[in-house]
Protein backbone atom coordinates (compact mmCIF):
# COMPACT_ATOMS: atom_id res chain seq x y z
CA UNK A 1 0.00 0.00 0.00
CA UNK A 2 3.09 2.81 0.85
CA UNK A 3 4.73 1.57 -2.14
CA UNK A 4 2.03 2.07 -4.79
CA UNK A 5 0.78 5.94 -3.40
CA UNK A 6 4.57 6.70 -3.45
CA UNK A 7 5.27 5.36 -6.92
CA UNK A 8 2.26 7.30 -7.76
CA UNK A 9 3.34 10.36 -6.80
CA UNK A 10 6.96 9.91 -7.31
CA UNK A 11 5.73 9.49 -11.01
CA UNK A 12 3.57 12.36 -10.55
CA UNK A 13 6.62 14.82 -9.95
CA UNK A 14 8.30 13.42 -12.59
CA UNK A 15 6.10 14.35 -14.68
CA UNK A 16 5.55 17.76 -13.00
CA UNK A 17 8.95 18.59 -13.54
CA UNK A 18 9.24 17.51 -17.18
CA UNK A 19 6.52 19.33 -18.46
CA UNK A 20 8.16 22.70 -16.50
CA UNK A 21 11.32 21.58 -18.63
CA UNK A 22 9.34 21.69 -21.71
CA UNK A 23 8.26 25.54 -20.61
CA UNK A 24 11.58 26.42 -20.20
CA UNK A 25 12.45 24.73 -23.60
CA UNK A 26 9.70 26.66 -24.98
CA UNK A 27 10.60 29.80 -23.34
CA UNK A 28 14.03 29.58 -25.09
CA UNK A 29 12.97 28.24 -28.28
CA UNK A 30 10.07 30.70 -29.09
CA UNK A 31 10.67 33.61 -31.34
CA UNK A 32 8.75 36.42 -29.86
CA UNK A 33 7.52 37.63 -26.49
CA UNK A 34 3.63 36.32 -26.86
CA UNK A 35 4.56 33.06 -27.91
CA UNK A 36 6.87 33.11 -24.56
CA UNK A 37 3.99 34.00 -22.46
CA UNK A 38 2.06 30.99 -23.97
CA UNK A 39 5.02 28.35 -22.86
CA UNK A 40 5.37 29.60 -19.76
CA UNK A 41 2.20 29.97 -18.47
CA UNK A 42 0.66 26.71 -19.75
CA UNK A 43 3.53 24.53 -18.74
CA UNK A 44 4.54 26.20 -15.37
CA UNK A 45 1.01 25.90 -14.12
CA UNK A 46 0.10 22.28 -15.10
CA UNK A 47 3.50 21.54 -14.31
CA UNK A 48 3.36 23.37 -10.87
CA UNK A 49 -0.15 21.11 -10.01
CA UNK A 50 1.14 18.30 -10.96
CA UNK A 51 4.09 18.74 -8.59
CA UNK A 52 1.70 19.45 -5.69
CA UNK A 53 -0.06 16.68 -6.69
CA UNK A 54 2.93 14.19 -6.61
CA UNK A 55 3.60 15.57 -3.02
CA UNK A 56 0.10 15.59 -1.46
CA UNK A 57 0.35 11.48 -2.54
CA UNK A 58 3.23 11.01 -0.80
CA UNK A 59 2.20 13.19 2.18
CA UNK A 60 -1.22 13.22 2.48
CA UNK A 61 -1.33 15.68 5.82
CA UNK A 62 -0.19 18.26 3.68
CA UNK A 63 -3.16 18.25 1.98
CA UNK A 64 -4.96 21.16 2.62
CA UNK A 65 -1.95 23.60 2.21
CA UNK A 66 -1.11 21.98 -1.43
CA UNK A 67 -4.62 22.56 -2.26
CA UNK A 68 -4.28 26.10 -1.27
CA UNK A 69 -1.40 26.33 -2.89
CA UNK A 70 -2.58 24.89 -6.14
CA UNK A 71 -6.06 26.84 -6.32
CA UNK A 72 -3.71 30.15 -5.84
CA UNK A 73 -1.49 29.52 -8.77
CA UNK A 74 -4.04 27.94 -10.85
CA UNK A 75 -5.61 31.64 -10.53
CA UNK A 76 -3.14 33.81 -10.07
CA UNK A 77 -0.38 32.15 -12.58
CA UNK A 78 -2.69 33.08 -16.05
CA UNK A 79 -3.58 36.40 -14.74
CA UNK A 80 -0.11 37.90 -14.63
CA UNK A 81 0.56 35.93 -18.05
CA UNK A 82 -2.41 38.46 -19.21
CA UNK A 83 -1.58 41.72 -17.76
CA UNK A 84 2.06 41.29 -18.72
CA UNK A 85 0.86 40.77 -22.15
CA UNK A 86 -1.71 43.33 -22.21
CA UNK A 87 0.96 45.36 -21.15
CA UNK A 88 4.05 44.77 -23.67
CA UNK A 89 1.22 45.16 -26.62
CA UNK A 90 0.22 48.53 -25.35
CA UNK A 91 3.76 49.62 -25.51
CA UNK A 92 4.05 48.04 -28.75
CA UNK A 93 6.31 45.23 -28.52
CA UNK A 94 7.24 43.38 -31.92
CA UNK A 95 5.63 40.31 -32.78
CA UNK A 96 7.24 37.90 -34.81
CA UNK A 97 7.24 38.02 -38.83
CA UNK A 98 5.69 34.82 -38.29
CA UNK A 99 2.51 36.67 -37.10
CA UNK A 100 -0.13 36.33 -40.19
CA UNK A 101 -2.89 38.97 -38.50
CA UNK A 102 -3.27 41.39 -35.66
CA UNK A 103 -6.76 42.24 -35.27
CA UNK A 104 -5.79 43.87 -31.74
CA UNK A 105 -3.41 46.77 -33.15
CA UNK A 106 -5.74 47.07 -36.27
CA UNK A 107 -8.38 47.97 -33.55
CA UNK A 108 -6.51 50.65 -32.18
CA UNK A 109 -4.63 52.02 -34.50
CA UNK A 110 -8.36 53.13 -35.95
CA UNK A 111 -8.80 54.82 -32.80
CA UNK A 112 -5.95 57.38 -31.20
CA UNK A 113 -2.12 56.18 -31.01
CA UNK A 114 -0.93 55.82 -34.27
CA UNK A 115 2.53 55.60 -32.71
CA UNK A 116 1.98 51.85 -31.85
CA UNK A 117 1.69 51.15 -35.93
CA UNK A 118 3.48 48.08 -36.56
CA UNK A 119 6.89 48.74 -37.30
CA UNK A 120 7.94 45.12 -38.94
CA UNK A 121 11.99 45.31 -40.07
CA UNK A 122 13.50 46.96 -37.15
CA UNK A 123 13.37 45.05 -34.11
CA UNK A 124 11.47 41.69 -35.90
CA UNK A 125 14.60 40.96 -37.58
CA UNK A 126 16.50 40.85 -34.47
CA UNK A 127 13.97 38.65 -33.24
CA UNK A 128 15.16 35.94 -36.23
CA UNK A 129 18.81 36.36 -34.82
CA UNK A 130 17.55 35.68 -31.51
CA UNK A 131 15.66 32.38 -31.67
CA UNK A 132 19.18 30.61 -32.60
CA UNK B 1 -41.15 44.58 -0.95
CA UNK B 2 -38.38 46.54 -3.02
CA UNK B 3 -36.61 47.64 -0.12
CA UNK B 4 -36.61 43.72 1.28
CA UNK B 5 -34.84 42.45 -2.70
CA UNK B 6 -32.72 45.27 -2.08
CA UNK B 7 -31.22 43.85 1.10
CA UNK B 8 -31.44 40.65 0.94
CA UNK B 9 -28.48 39.86 -1.74
CA UNK B 10 -26.57 42.11 -0.04
CA UNK B 11 -26.62 40.38 3.45
CA UNK B 12 -26.13 37.13 1.31
CA UNK B 13 -22.68 38.65 -0.27
CA UNK B 14 -21.90 39.49 2.88
CA UNK B 15 -22.40 35.50 4.27
CA UNK B 16 -21.04 33.69 1.22
CA UNK B 17 -17.60 36.83 1.65
CA UNK B 18 -17.30 35.95 5.35
CA UNK B 19 -17.90 32.08 4.68
CA UNK B 20 -14.82 31.85 2.26
CA UNK B 21 -12.45 34.11 3.64
CA UNK B 22 -12.85 31.90 7.16
CA UNK B 23 -12.75 28.68 5.43
CA UNK B 24 -9.46 30.26 3.62
CA UNK B 25 -8.36 31.15 7.18
CA UNK B 26 -8.43 27.08 8.84
CA UNK B 27 -7.30 25.66 5.33
CA UNK B 28 -4.13 28.13 5.47
CA UNK B 29 -4.36 26.98 9.96
CA UNK B 30 -4.81 23.66 9.10
CA UNK B 31 -6.42 23.22 12.66
CA UNK B 32 -9.91 23.88 14.39
CA UNK B 33 -8.55 24.83 18.09
CA UNK B 34 -10.18 27.39 19.94
CA UNK B 35 -7.78 30.48 19.79
CA UNK B 36 -6.71 30.50 15.93
CA UNK B 37 -10.36 30.41 15.05
CA UNK B 38 -11.59 32.94 17.64
CA UNK B 39 -8.99 35.30 15.70
CA UNK B 40 -10.01 34.21 12.29
CA UNK B 41 -13.88 35.13 12.75
CA UNK B 42 -12.73 38.44 14.09
CA UNK B 43 -10.61 38.92 10.87
CA UNK B 44 -12.80 38.03 8.89
CA UNK B 45 -15.82 39.83 9.98
CA UNK B 46 -13.69 42.82 9.78
CA UNK B 47 -12.86 42.88 6.31
CA UNK B 48 -16.46 41.43 5.45
CA UNK B 49 -17.82 44.70 7.46
CA UNK B 50 -14.97 47.06 5.68
CA UNK B 51 -14.26 45.68 2.08
CA UNK B 52 -17.61 43.89 0.82
CA UNK B 53 -18.37 46.32 -1.42
CA UNK B 54 -14.86 46.06 -3.07
CA UNK B 55 -14.59 42.01 -3.26
CA UNK B 56 -17.93 42.01 -4.52
CA UNK B 57 -16.55 39.70 -7.55
CA UNK B 58 -16.18 36.65 -5.27
CA UNK B 59 -19.77 36.30 -4.12
CA UNK B 60 -21.41 36.24 -8.09
CA UNK B 61 -21.53 32.68 -8.04
CA UNK B 62 -24.86 31.16 -8.08
CA UNK B 63 -25.45 29.18 -5.76
CA UNK B 64 -28.20 26.66 -7.43
CA UNK B 65 -27.76 22.94 -7.97
CA UNK B 66 -27.03 23.64 -11.21
CA UNK B 67 -24.50 25.76 -11.30
CA UNK B 68 -22.85 23.21 -8.88
CA UNK B 69 -23.18 20.34 -11.31
CA UNK B 70 -21.90 22.57 -14.07
CA UNK B 71 -19.31 23.82 -12.16
CA UNK B 72 -18.21 20.61 -11.81
CA UNK B 73 -18.26 19.71 -15.61
CA UNK B 74 -16.37 22.85 -16.34
CA UNK B 75 -13.38 21.87 -14.12
CA UNK B 76 -12.96 18.32 -16.12
CA UNK B 77 -13.28 20.21 -18.99
CA UNK B 78 -10.92 22.70 -17.90
CA UNK B 79 -7.89 19.72 -17.20
CA UNK B 80 -9.01 17.94 -20.29
CA UNK B 81 -7.66 21.15 -22.13
CA UNK B 82 -4.88 22.10 -19.87
CA UNK B 83 -3.56 18.37 -20.31
CA UNK B 84 -4.42 18.85 -24.25
CA UNK B 85 -2.75 22.38 -24.85
CA UNK B 86 0.49 21.12 -22.93
CA UNK B 87 0.54 17.93 -24.87
CA UNK B 88 -0.05 20.37 -28.09
CA UNK B 89 2.60 23.12 -26.85
CA UNK B 90 5.12 20.16 -26.20
CA UNK B 91 4.83 19.31 -29.72
CA UNK B 92 5.31 22.51 -30.88
CA UNK B 93 8.82 23.38 -28.81
CA UNK B 94 10.45 20.23 -29.76
CA UNK B 95 9.69 19.49 -33.19
CA UNK B 96 13.00 21.55 -34.96
CA UNK B 97 11.06 23.91 -37.58
CA UNK B 98 8.59 25.35 -35.15
CA UNK B 99 5.44 24.79 -36.87
CA UNK B 100 4.05 27.92 -35.72
CA UNK B 101 1.99 30.85 -37.40
CA UNK B 102 0.66 33.10 -34.23
CA UNK B 103 -1.86 36.28 -34.86
CA UNK B 104 -4.27 37.79 -32.59
CA UNK B 105 -7.93 37.63 -33.28
CA UNK B 106 -10.89 38.75 -31.55
CA UNK B 107 -13.71 37.01 -30.12
CA UNK B 108 -16.97 37.88 -28.80
CA UNK B 109 -18.70 36.91 -24.95
CA UNK B 110 -22.07 36.52 -23.85
CA UNK B 111 -20.86 36.77 -20.23
CA UNK B 112 -21.76 39.32 -18.15
CA UNK B 113 -20.48 39.11 -14.74
CA UNK B 114 -17.36 40.30 -13.87
CA UNK B 115 -16.01 37.00 -12.32
CA UNK B 116 -17.25 35.39 -15.12
CA UNK B 117 -15.36 37.50 -17.96
CA UNK B 118 -12.17 36.66 -15.58
CA UNK B 119 -13.19 32.62 -15.46
CA UNK B 120 -13.43 33.15 -19.23
CA UNK B 121 -9.84 35.00 -19.79
CA UNK B 122 -7.70 32.27 -17.24
CA UNK B 123 -9.49 29.37 -19.37
CA UNK B 124 -8.87 31.04 -22.47
CA UNK B 125 -5.28 31.62 -21.43
CA UNK B 126 -4.63 28.08 -20.28
CA UNK B 127 -6.40 26.07 -23.39
CA UNK B 128 -4.33 25.11 -26.25
CA UNK B 129 -2.48 28.16 -27.96
CA UNK B 130 -4.77 30.41 -27.03
CA UNK B 131 -3.59 33.69 -24.54
CA UNK B 132 -6.43 36.24 -23.81
CA UNK B 133 -4.95 39.58 -24.20
CA UNK B 134 -7.22 42.42 -23.62
CA UNK B 135 -10.93 42.46 -22.90
CA UNK B 136 -12.49 45.42 -23.91
CA UNK B 137 -16.64 45.18 -22.78
CA UNK B 138 -17.88 41.77 -24.64
CA UNK B 139 -14.90 41.55 -27.32
CA UNK B 140 -11.95 39.41 -26.17
CA UNK B 141 -8.65 39.67 -28.18
CA UNK B 142 -7.24 36.63 -28.25
CA UNK B 143 -3.04 35.35 -29.48
CA UNK B 144 -3.03 32.33 -31.00
CA UNK B 145 0.27 30.34 -31.78
CA UNK B 146 -1.55 28.38 -34.97
CA UNK B 147 -4.41 30.79 -36.59
CA UNK B 148 -6.94 28.65 -38.21
CA UNK B 149 -9.73 32.02 -38.58
CA UNK B 150 -9.38 35.33 -38.26
CA UNK B 151 -13.78 35.31 -38.84
CA UNK B 152 -14.98 36.72 -35.29
CA UNK B 153 -17.75 33.88 -35.29
CA UNK B 154 -15.89 30.80 -36.23
CA UNK B 155 -13.26 32.03 -33.84
CA UNK B 156 -15.73 32.33 -31.37
CA UNK B 157 -17.39 28.96 -31.64
CA UNK B 158 -13.54 27.67 -31.65
CA UNK B 159 -12.06 28.96 -29.00
CA UNK B 160 -15.03 30.47 -26.68
CA UNK B 161 -18.27 28.26 -26.69
CA UNK B 162 -16.70 25.62 -24.63
CA UNK B 163 -16.29 27.15 -21.94
CA UNK B 164 -18.81 29.37 -22.19
CA UNK B 165 -22.00 27.08 -21.80
CA UNK B 166 -20.58 26.11 -18.64
CA UNK B 167 -19.63 29.48 -17.14
CA UNK B 168 -23.13 30.80 -18.24
CA UNK B 169 -24.41 28.47 -15.95
CA UNK B 170 -22.47 29.15 -12.69
CA UNK B 171 -21.86 33.45 -13.38
CA UNK B 172 -24.35 33.95 -16.09
CA UNK C 1 12.89 4.08 -5.07
CA UNK C 2 10.99 7.36 -4.50
CA UNK C 3 13.97 9.41 -3.53
CA UNK C 4 15.82 8.70 -6.87
CA UNK C 5 12.28 10.16 -8.51
CA UNK C 6 12.36 12.54 -5.81
CA UNK C 7 16.07 13.80 -7.23
CA UNK C 8 15.05 13.27 -10.99
CA UNK C 9 12.50 15.74 -10.74
CA UNK C 10 14.51 18.48 -9.11
CA UNK C 11 16.80 17.28 -12.00
CA UNK C 12 14.58 18.27 -14.67
CA UNK C 13 13.33 21.79 -12.63
CA UNK C 14 16.68 22.55 -12.16
CA UNK C 15 17.26 22.34 -16.10
CA UNK C 16 13.69 24.39 -16.59
CA UNK C 17 15.38 27.07 -14.24
CA UNK C 18 18.46 27.00 -16.28
CA UNK C 19 16.34 27.60 -19.62
CA UNK C 20 14.62 30.43 -17.80
CA UNK C 21 17.78 32.12 -16.76
CA UNK C 22 19.21 32.19 -19.90
CA UNK C 23 15.66 33.86 -21.38
CA UNK C 24 16.44 36.41 -18.55
CA UNK C 25 19.63 36.62 -19.26
CA UNK C 26 19.43 36.99 -23.27
CA UNK C 27 16.43 39.42 -23.04
CA UNK C 28 15.65 41.17 -25.61
CA UNK C 29 13.15 43.38 -23.87
CA UNK C 30 12.24 43.99 -20.36
CA UNK C 31 9.06 41.91 -21.45
CA UNK C 32 10.86 39.13 -22.15
CA UNK C 33 12.90 39.46 -18.70
CA UNK C 34 9.91 39.58 -16.85
CA UNK C 35 8.17 37.11 -18.29
CA UNK C 36 11.00 34.56 -17.23
CA UNK C 37 11.34 35.61 -14.05
CA UNK C 38 7.82 34.81 -13.60
CA UNK C 39 8.71 31.13 -14.77
CA UNK C 40 11.72 31.81 -12.43
CA UNK C 41 9.58 32.16 -9.31
CA UNK C 42 6.84 29.42 -10.39
CA UNK C 43 10.01 27.38 -10.69
CA UNK C 44 11.35 28.65 -7.39
CA UNK C 45 8.25 27.23 -5.76
CA UNK C 46 8.43 23.56 -6.89
CA UNK C 47 11.47 23.89 -5.97
CA UNK C 48 10.45 24.77 -2.35
CA UNK C 49 7.48 22.46 -2.16
CA UNK C 50 10.79 19.62 -3.17
CA UNK C 51 12.53 20.36 -0.48
CA UNK C 52 10.10 20.48 1.97
CA UNK C 53 9.69 16.31 0.88
CA UNK C 54 12.86 15.73 1.14
CA UNK C 55 13.66 17.59 4.21
CA UNK C 56 10.44 16.24 5.44
CA UNK C 57 9.61 19.30 6.73
CA UNK C 58 5.80 20.64 6.30
CA UNK C 59 6.87 23.98 7.22
CA UNK C 60 8.50 24.91 4.16
CA UNK C 61 4.86 25.06 2.32
CA UNK C 62 4.04 28.32 4.35
CA UNK C 63 7.68 30.11 2.94
CA UNK C 64 6.21 28.59 -0.91
CA UNK C 65 2.68 30.04 -0.44
CA UNK C 66 3.93 33.24 0.87
CA UNK C 67 6.62 33.22 -2.20
CA UNK C 68 3.45 32.63 -4.66
CA UNK C 69 1.26 35.86 -3.35
CA UNK C 70 4.74 37.98 -3.18
CA UNK C 71 5.93 37.02 -6.74
CA UNK C 72 2.19 37.41 -8.12
CA UNK C 73 2.09 40.80 -6.67
CA UNK C 74 5.62 42.10 -8.04
CA UNK C 75 4.94 40.78 -11.59
CA UNK C 76 1.62 42.66 -11.39
CA UNK C 77 3.23 45.86 -10.29
CA UNK C 78 6.06 45.49 -12.75
CA UNK C 79 3.71 45.14 -15.52
CA UNK C 80 1.60 47.96 -14.72
CA UNK C 81 4.57 50.50 -14.28
CA UNK C 82 5.84 48.95 -17.68
CA UNK C 83 2.57 50.03 -19.09
CA UNK C 84 2.88 53.35 -18.45
CA UNK C 85 -0.43 54.14 -16.71
CA UNK C 86 -0.91 53.07 -12.45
Amino acid sequence: MESLLDMTGGLLLVAGAAFLLLGGLGLWRMPDLFNRIQAGAKTTTLGTILILAGTAFLHPEWGFKLLLIGLFLLFTNPLSSQVLARAAHRRGIETSPKTSVDLLADSLSEQDMPEKLPSEKTLSDKGIEEKS
Amino acid sequence: MSSKTELKPKMRDRAVLFATLLLFWIMLNGTLAADSLIIGILVSLIITVLFCSGLSFFTEFRATPQAFAAGILYYIYFFKELIKANFRLAAIVLSPSLPIKPGIVKVRTKLKSRMGRLMLANSITLTPGTLTMEIDGEWIYVHCVTVESTDIDEATAQIVAGFESYLEVMYG
Amino acid sequence: MVETLIAFAALLTGIAFLFALLRFIKGPSTFDRVIAFDVLTVVSITFIVLSALIEERGIYLDVALVYALLSFLGVIAIARYLEGRF
